[in-house]
């Protein structure tokens, strides 16, 4: 059997990849996919602490947690067309003033 | 053993992909690369005994998510990354401080991986305690989401509508314009 340490350290480097990601790309939407790249290494935390402890707590979460990055998609890329309407870039560093 | 193998082919194929995606200038490619990842992740949760999570995982993420971040993609048409003025005079994208950043993800990796491989409660397998059939089955996660977590799952009824009217008068076109 495949210890829980290694489901772990798994996640551990998918959530590192997701916060490289949003550090380093200069891309409105390759930021948003790095987000749901760290939502799910934490899926994967979840789901494999419950099998751990015996129940089915860790599956419900994740269900939530698929909720709510479904919303965060939903908002974040309206928010996405709403800026490429005025400014045409994607670059986050072309939104640098408050009010246009 | 065959548990061992399809579990480190799905962890790499997990990682490989994610790896891939932040490494990609075409946004296209990066979704196409992510839904790969999504793949291999289900894999690990059927591994897990989480059959639900594992088809949510396909049909809500692979199958709606994904198709929305690439409708948007299709829609602004917008296929490259613009390396403007930005790009080159902000202090922030010097070279030297970025090989540091990445320095000090590869460290934060090493550190975890290094803690992890320490403690004793994660070297128990996995799949020890409980019961698996009980842990498996739709039926008891449905059981459970509509009984102890009823509270959160009406109250994320009214996060989605909350989105739904959010997304729609962000992106609607003004008035006027």
């Amino acid at each position: 059997m495949i210890p829980l340490g290694h489901y772990l350290i798994v996640s551990a480097i998918l959530f590192a990849i997701g916060t490289a990601g949003v550090f380093l790309r200069r891309n409105l939407i390759t930021i948003l996919l790095s987000i749901e790249i760290m939502l799910n290494a934490v899926n994967l935390t979840f789901v494999a602490f419950g099998r751990a402890q015996g129940n089915v707590d860790g599956q419900i979460i994740t269900f939530f947690v698929m909720t709510v990055a479904a919303a965060e998609a939903a908002v974040g890329l309206a928010i996405v067309i709403a800026l490429y309407r005025h400014r045409e870039s994607l670059n986050p560093d072309a939104f640098q003033s408050l009010k246009w | 053993m065959p548990d061992t193998i399809l579990f480190y082919l799905f962890a790499g194929i997990a990682i490989g992909a994610s790896t891939l995606v932040i490494g990609q200038r075409n946004p296209m490619y990066s979704i196409m690369l992510l839904i790969t990842s999504f793949g291999a992740l289900s894999a690990l949760y059927i591994q897990l005994d989480a059959p639900f999570v594992a088809m949510a995982q396909i049909i809500v993420y692979a199958g709606a998510i994904m198709v929305l971040f690439l409708f948007v993609v299709m829609l602004l048409n917008a296929p490259q990354e613009d390396a403007a003025v930005w790009d080159r005079t902000h202090p922030l994208r010097r070279p030297g401080l970025g090989r540091f950043g990445a320095l000090l993800a590869g460290l934060l990796i090493v550190q975890l991986v290094w803690t992890l491989l320490r403690v004793n409660e994660a070297s128990a397998a996995v799949g020890a305690r409980g019961d698996v059939a009980a842990i498996s089955s739709v039926r008891s996660v449905g059981r459970v989401l509509f009984t102890d977590y009823m509270f959160a799952f009406e109250a994320t009824s009214i996060l989605i509508l909350v989105a739904m009217v959010g997304a729609v008068i962000l992106a609607a076109r003004e008035p006027g314009r």
